[in-house]
């Protein structure tokens, strides 16, 4: 008895209790939901189960990175989506946080009307519904581009009309994956002899041209391994046949709009976290680095910047999970991105919406972890280490 | 809950045993009653088939067809509320209950019936699919359409359709999904596609929208048989069977020449007993079903009959003008067909 008492007396113990019986009370509540669910649809005669997932889709998706065709399963049509998701994600982050800096630094800049510029265009994204912005972007997109019998040629190889961006294709695509290894060796290549120049500086002040070797590694030799590529593989050149332009790889006006919707949008709020960032940096900071000679140029880029990033990381994060997010307003436009086309066509194909949303969700959440974790963990490699 | 589910039904077991007629249990047009209107899934706005003016007020095909079981319902066609449903939303809006049925141009299709929890209970139009161009394309049929761009609704049949039908004739086209029938118009409209498909009557309806209706041509052979009509989620056999035959009703009221101008003179006189059996001036076949034995009689007299509905709504007397064609009465060689009232 005494026992007893002391064991419920024990913190550690108590907490463990209270964990184990909260862990087991979810536990408990999710097969309920479950079986509820599943026993519900049961008897209103709605088919369950995940074995959809291997049926033929039947869907024809205008826009395919994976190589799914119409007669692929309903699987291959989930990733497929989701290809398109992350598609149009990772460079809407890019391309917003390269304007987002622009006009964040622009807002803070002396010269009047740049700055006051910038002012109003933050001002006015912040303010407007994204929604509004992809059908802006959208009907713009096409109402400024010529219908396919004039479209606007591009050497004559690459043809640009209100279906989309049609670019020839290589025949023989393994010529482009030696290029690809040959991009991504001479830029490891790069980092390396960077790094080296830093030691050797630091070692005995001597200067190393990085700039010129860097420029021969990162823009010479791909542009010559991209070259080699090019003349070694047959080209599909898309033709002018009837309706539309046959044959190459079509970038869709859907794509184009809702990047430049996301892109637009999110640089409105990652230059307001610039300009915060900026502006948390002490002034005793870039007056001390002016007093010692710098440049305003470098003043911002080694002294204010790197200051400034470990303010703004954590904002930053939220804008790309927001921009991850937003990426489903392209089921307003018809990108087919995993909600256009799974929880839209699938969903209305097999009828099953609990398995479906639960997978959308699912995938939502394991990119958005995905995107938190890089930025966890870049917050932590540039942190102030504190000795 | 179960015992009180069981407690009401056997409740309500007992008080039919002590009247005439015993019916089975129907919670649907128990809560119907209970508040006063029905709740019916249209689509969000097609004309001829579901519309709301500038004024809120609904007008359509399908929307009569609510209507009209109001009348036969509750006695007053205007008790229905019009829920407006997207492509993507029918489904789950029926069979979650938000809805008592959804009158919406949907096809009936044999996975939808299976699949789905869903009933199909009759034909109200005969639909089908066809392609929307613009006239300076000298597109005469879908055959020409090879390399064409073509916007459709994401997860209709005709989405699937098109695909088939192409890929059966080794054609090439790219179709482009869009989430409502409007978005998909809207781009069509912008230049976006070259074609946009729906069924015949949907485009009839959906031109009226166009910036320049003239300049657009609807091709006249369809490629599919796309038969629409009211839908019920399973279970509830006796909503069912009201849903089915108040449509039933409508056509066979056309067919016996009962319209909303003379049914009071057909019910006071008409010799034919399968008129009256329809209006209740003999038999009960209302009461057989839990209705009051007008409940036909109502529905024609302020809604009329399905010809009238369908003059009045998609066809010489709207700006569709659509032809009767297959939604014809099969003696007038068409393929609207009853099961006789007896």
């Amino acid at each position: 008895m005494t026992r007893a008492l002391a064991l419920l007396n024990d913190k550690r113990v108590r907490d463990v209790v209270y964990q184990a019986a909260l862990l087991l009370g979810l536990a408990a509540l999710t097969v309920f939901f479950v079986r509820n669910a599943s026993e519900n649809m049961v008897k209103a005669g709605i088919a369950s189960g995940f074995d959809f997932l291997w049926r033929n889709s039947g869907i024809d998706v205008p826009f395919v990175l994976t190589g799914y065709t119409r007669s692929s399963t309903v699987l291959d049509l989930f990733w497929a989506g989701v290809a398109n998701t992350m598609l149009v994600t990772v460079v809407a982050m890019v391309l917003a946080t390269a304007l987002g800096f622009l006009v964040g630094i622009a807002r803070l800049s002396s010269h009047w009307l740049l700055s006051t510029i910038a002012g109003g265009y933050i001002e006015f994204v912040r303010n407007i519904p994204l929604l509004f912005f992809v059908l802006f972007w959208y009907f713009g997109v096409i109402a400024a581009l010529p219908a396919p019998r004039d479209s606007v040629s591009v050497f004559g190889v690459a043809f640009l009309n209100n279906r989309g961006l049609t670019i020839p294709l290589p025949e023989a695509p393994a010529t482009f994956r030696w290029a690809v290894a040959a991009i991504l060796l001479s830029w490891i290549a790069q980092a390396l002899v960077a790094a080296w120049a830093r030691r050797r500086k630091e070692r005995t002040g001597q200067d190393t041209p990085v700039l010129a070797i860097g420029l021969g590694l990162v823009l010479v030799l791909p542009v010559l391994a991209v070259t080699w590529a090019s003349l070694a593989t047959g080209w599909d050149v898309p033709v002018l046949r009837g309706f539309n332009y046959r044959g190459g790889f079509v970038i869709i006006p859907e794509f184009v709009a809702l990047l430049a919707a996301l892109v637009t949008y999110t640089a409105g709020f990652i230059a307001e976290i610039v300009r915060g960032g900026i502006q948390a940096v002490p002034r005793g900071q870039t007056e001390a680095a002016a007093a010692l000679g710098l440049r305003p140029g470098r003043i911002l880029r080694l002294v204010t910047i790197p200051q400034a990033l470990r303010v703004m990381i954590p904002p930053l994060t939220n804008q790309y999970l927001n921009v991850l997010k937003n990426s489903s307003f392209g089921a307003a436009i018809a990108y087919p991105d995993v909600v256009s086309l799974f929880m839209g066509s699938a969903l209305n194909n097999t009828g099953q919406a609990i398995e479906i949303i639960a997978m959308t969700l699912a995938i939502y959440l394991v990119i958005g972890l995905a995107v938190s974790a890089f930025m966890n963990w870049y917050n932590a490699r540039i942190a102030l280490v504190t000795r | 809950m179960k015992t009180v589910l069981a407690a009401t039904a056997a409740l309500v077991a007992s008080a039919s045993l002590a009247s005439a007629q015993q019916l089975a249990p129907s919670p649907t047009l128990d809560a119907i009653k209970a508040r006063g209107h029905i709740e019916c899934g249209v689509h969000l706005g097609l004309p001829g088939f579901s519309f709301a003016d500038d004024k809120g007020e609904w007008t359509g095909l399908d929307v009569d067809y609510c209507r009209a079981l109001a009348a036969a319902v509750l006695g007053d066609a205007k008790k229905v509320k019009f829920t407006p449903t997207s492509v993507q939303q029918r489904w789950p809006i029926l069979q979650s209950g938000q809805v008592d049925l959804l009158s919406r141009n949907s096809t009936i299709t044999f996975s939808r019936n299976a699949s789905l929890g869903l009933n199909f209970q009759g034909i109200n139009f005969y639909e089908g699919q066809t392609f929307i161009v613009r006239k300076a394309t000298n597109a005469k049929s879908a055959a020409d359409l090879d390399g064409a761009s073509v916007c459709v609704a994401a997860g209709s049949t005709e989405e699937k359709n098109a695909s088939d039908w192409f890929l059966e004739r080794n054609l090439k086209v790219t179709i482009t999904n869009f989430q409502k029938n409007d978005d998909a118009i809207a781009a069509y409209d912008a230049g976006r596609c070259d074609a946009y498909t729906a069924g015949v009557g949907a485009l009839a309806g959906q031109r009226v929208k166009l910036k320049v209706p003239g300049d657009h041509i609807i091709l006249t052979q369809p490629i599919s048989n796309d038969p629409q009509g009211p839908v019920t989620r399973w279970g509830d056999e006796r909503w069912q069977l009201v849903v089915r035959w108040v449509l039933n009703g409508t056509i066979a009221a056309e067919m016996l020449g009962v319209t909303s101008a003379n049914v009071d003179q057909m019910k006071a006189s008409s010799k034919n007993s399968e008129v009256r059996r329809l209006l209740g001036a003999e038999g009960n076949f209302g009461a057989m079903m839990g209705l009051s034995n007008d409940w036909m009689y109502n529905a024609i007299k302020q809604v009329g009959n399905y010809g009238e509905s369908f003059e009045r709504t998609v066809g010489m007397g709207s700006t569709l003008k659509l032809e009767r064609g297959q939604n014809q009465l099969w003696t007038k060689g068409g393929l609207l067909f009853t099961p006789p009232f007896q």
